[in-house]
């Protein structure tokens, strides 16, 4: 389509691009700020009135040599590894059989499972009966309370159930005339046909569950040493006050000034926490945009 | 080689005799209409079909019914004085006075007015702007130029909560970046914005703007390459300015995403969690910040007054719920979409 440009055209465009890279720029400033500030010398960094978008005097790595050394990031990077990998097993399994069942048409109540599913969208017990199950099922301070209490999700299941459904019932039928079983055809069959939908279903959980703080903060009152780095990037960052002291009694000779060292650590621990996640999405975009479609479409 | 091929062939004819010698079960013998009676036969005969798939219900049936329907009958422990101690069955009951308590409160309208207003308030301003977004980006022509601006967009997205609220913390500090902006703009010196009750409403539903637009996005953009490029064709050869083009094709053609995105976001309008709040507010902020979930949180796992917490949660589900049907019923009516 060619069409003539007007001035009115030039200068909507003009303006346009330059709204969009504002928004663009707004959208990464904080995280230029703080990788930035990670490297600055903490007393400039205090003291900055404006976004920092250059390493203010020296550039050192003093952040992250004190961040290797603190024990709590590390105890919380493990745990939230174990967390991550151990819910994306538990739950696409799960997701694909429950997908895999609600979808079979030889299944009579196949319709009324997915409604039995679907009403927990609807209506829920709520934050405190839940607390409870967990509690009287022994899970408290277990790492199983981070992990069991979310092994399912509907929205999960839907996802997978619609992907499955789009595979044609021939695939199935001549399988099965082959001998095959439930479990052949489910893991050997229909599984690989849709694996970018698994993909999809397993860079959700991984995402959502590295960026999860508050199930910790529910069930895992005490066990410290379970908690996931969220939770220590809580204690860093929003109630700071608390942890000044634990922070300070690790800090050995590289500071000496517990200010600085704050900042230090605040702004190094953001970067070791997010940077993972922020490497890997430019590259699993397209799955979280079909991700987001499928989800939306089923609603 | 031939004779592994002979012998693949072999293997084959095999399994497919056995197959004949152990036909299909039929899919017939189903009763319908016959009561409880017809669906025990029903479920039977199902059974003997497809044991297979009823023993992989079972996971997924238990798993569901321990922590979706039993804390849903722990509901009871709202029509109680409820004591760890004496469980669900030994604790005494006491009617709605839980539910009393709460509507005669001093709190009951402070939470009301604060989960109303931040749910009302992040619809009105979250909800138009990933649109807004989308249709700027969509009149980019420049394909690198807009794939660049909607990567970047995506990033607050992955970014976790408690960073993002470190994040605002950090900036709304006194002498801190934000503080520091609006300071220049307003001229006058700004203590911590946060601190003030006053602000809290703009930094919550600011932040999410900032979080969700470009991922929020996603949807309409989708939708906005599925539009006909036929339809623009016509309508320049017609004459229809740029801005004539985006209200009468691009708009219309895009409502139905917005009509299902709208009902889904108006269905959890009062359901405003508790995550984030929890981060950012203090008691000095209680006043403008406290909403229902942080209320049962502070309640139930704080002060352990369960019976109290779980009244307090019914009454926020039922009335999410309600919001749901209402809304999905008047857009049925109205619209040509709905949920269910």
């Amino acid at each position: 389509m060619v069409v003539k440009k007007t001035i009115g055209d030039w200068i909507f465009d003009t303006l346009n691009h330059l709204f969009l890279l504002l928004i663009a720029f707004l959208c990464v400033v904080p995280i230029i700020h703080v990788c930035f500030a990670s490297i600055s010398e903490p007393a400039l960094v205090d003291k900055a009135a404006s976004f920092i978008l250059f390493p203010l005097g020296k550039p050192s790595l003093n952040a992250y040599k004190i961040i290797m050394r603190y024990k709590n990031i590390w105890i919380g990077y493990r745990n939230t590894i174990i967390y991550v990998v151990a819910q994306c097993l538990i739950t696409s399994v799960l997701s694909v059989i429950a997908g895999y069942i609600t979808s079979r048409k030889r299944f009579r109540y196949r319709n009324a499972l997915m409604m039995f599913l679907a009403f927990t969208m609807l209506f829920n017990g709520g934050m405190i009966p839940t607390y409870m199950v967990v509690n009287k099922l022994g899970l408290l301070n277990t790492r199983a309370a981070l992990l069991i209490p979310q092994a399912m999700g509907v929205f999960y299941i839907i996802i997978m159930r619609t992907a499955i459904q789009a595979i044609p019932d021939s695939l199935e039928e001549s399988a099965r005339m082959d001998g095959a079983g439930e479990l052949t055809i489910m893991f050997n069959i229909i599984l690989p046909l849709c694996k970018a939908t698994f993909a999809v279903i397993i860079l959700f959980i991984a995402v959502g569950k590295w960026n999860e703080w508050f199930s910790a903060l529910l069930y895992l009152p005490t066990a410290r040493d379970k908690y996931p780095l969220q939770m220590f990037m809580r204690e860093i960052l929003i109630s700071a006050q608390n942890s000044t002291s634990s922070v300070t009694a690790n800090a050995g000779d590289l500071m000496d000034n517990a200010q600085m060292y704050k900042t230090l650590v605040k702004y190094g621990s953001i970067v070791v926490s997010t940077l993972p996640i922020l490497a890997i999405y430019p590259f699993c975009q397209k799955y979280f945009v079909s991700g987001v479609m499928v989800g939306s479409v089923k609603g | 080689m031939e004779q592994v091929l002979m012998k693949d062939k072999l293997v084959r004819s095999e399994r497919v005799s056995r197959q004949k010698e152990k036909p299909e079960i039929p899919a017939t013998g189903y009763v319908e209409h016959a009561g409880f009676a017809g669906f025990l036969h029903n479920l039977k005969i199902d059974f003997i079909r497809n044991k297979v798939i009823y023993i992989m219900c079972i996971p997924i049936v238990v798993w569901y019914i321990i922590f979706h329907y039993i804390p849903m009958a722990g509901i009871v422990m709202a029509f109680q004085k409820y004591t760890p101690a004496l469980g669900i069955s030994g604790s005494p009951w006491v009617g709605f006075d839980n539910f009393v308590r709460f509507f005669t409160g001093p709190y009951f309208g402070r939470l009301l007015r604060n989960t109303a207003m931040i749910g009302i308030l992040d619809v009105l301003f979250g909800f138009p702007a990933p649109i807004i977004f989308a249709l700027l980006l969509n009149e980019v022509r420049t394909k690198v130029f807009k794939k660049t601006i909607q990567t970047v967009s995506y990033m607050p997205y992955f970014i976790s909560m408690v960073v993002v609220c470190g994040l605002i913390v950090d900036f709304t500090q006194s002498g801190g970046l934000i503080s520091n902006v609006v300071a220049k703009l307003s001229g006058t010196t700004v203590q911590n914005l946060l601190a003030d009750p006053k602000n809290y409403w703009a930094i919550h539903i600011l932040s999410n703007i900032w979080q969700g637009m470009g991922y929020g996005s996603i949807i309409y953009i989708a939708a906005l390459s599925g539009v006909d490029q036929q339809l623009y064709e016509a309508a320049v050869l017609d004459g229809a300015s740029r801005w004539q083009r985006c209200i009468h094709i691009t708009i219309p053609s895009i409502m139905p995403t917005i009509m299902i995105m709208l009902i889904l976001r108006m269905g959890s309008l009062l359901q405003v969690g508790a995550d984030k709040i929890l981060l950012l507010y203090t008691p000095a902020t209680y006043e403008t910040a406290d909403v229902i979930s942080t209320y049962i949180y502070r309640c139930g796992l704080q002060q352990y007054d369960y019976g109290f917490s779980t009244a307090v949660g019914l009454f926020n589900s039922i009335i999410g719920t309600t919001f749901l049907l209402v809304t999905n019923a008047i857009s049925k009516k109205y619209t040509e979409s709905s949920l269910f």
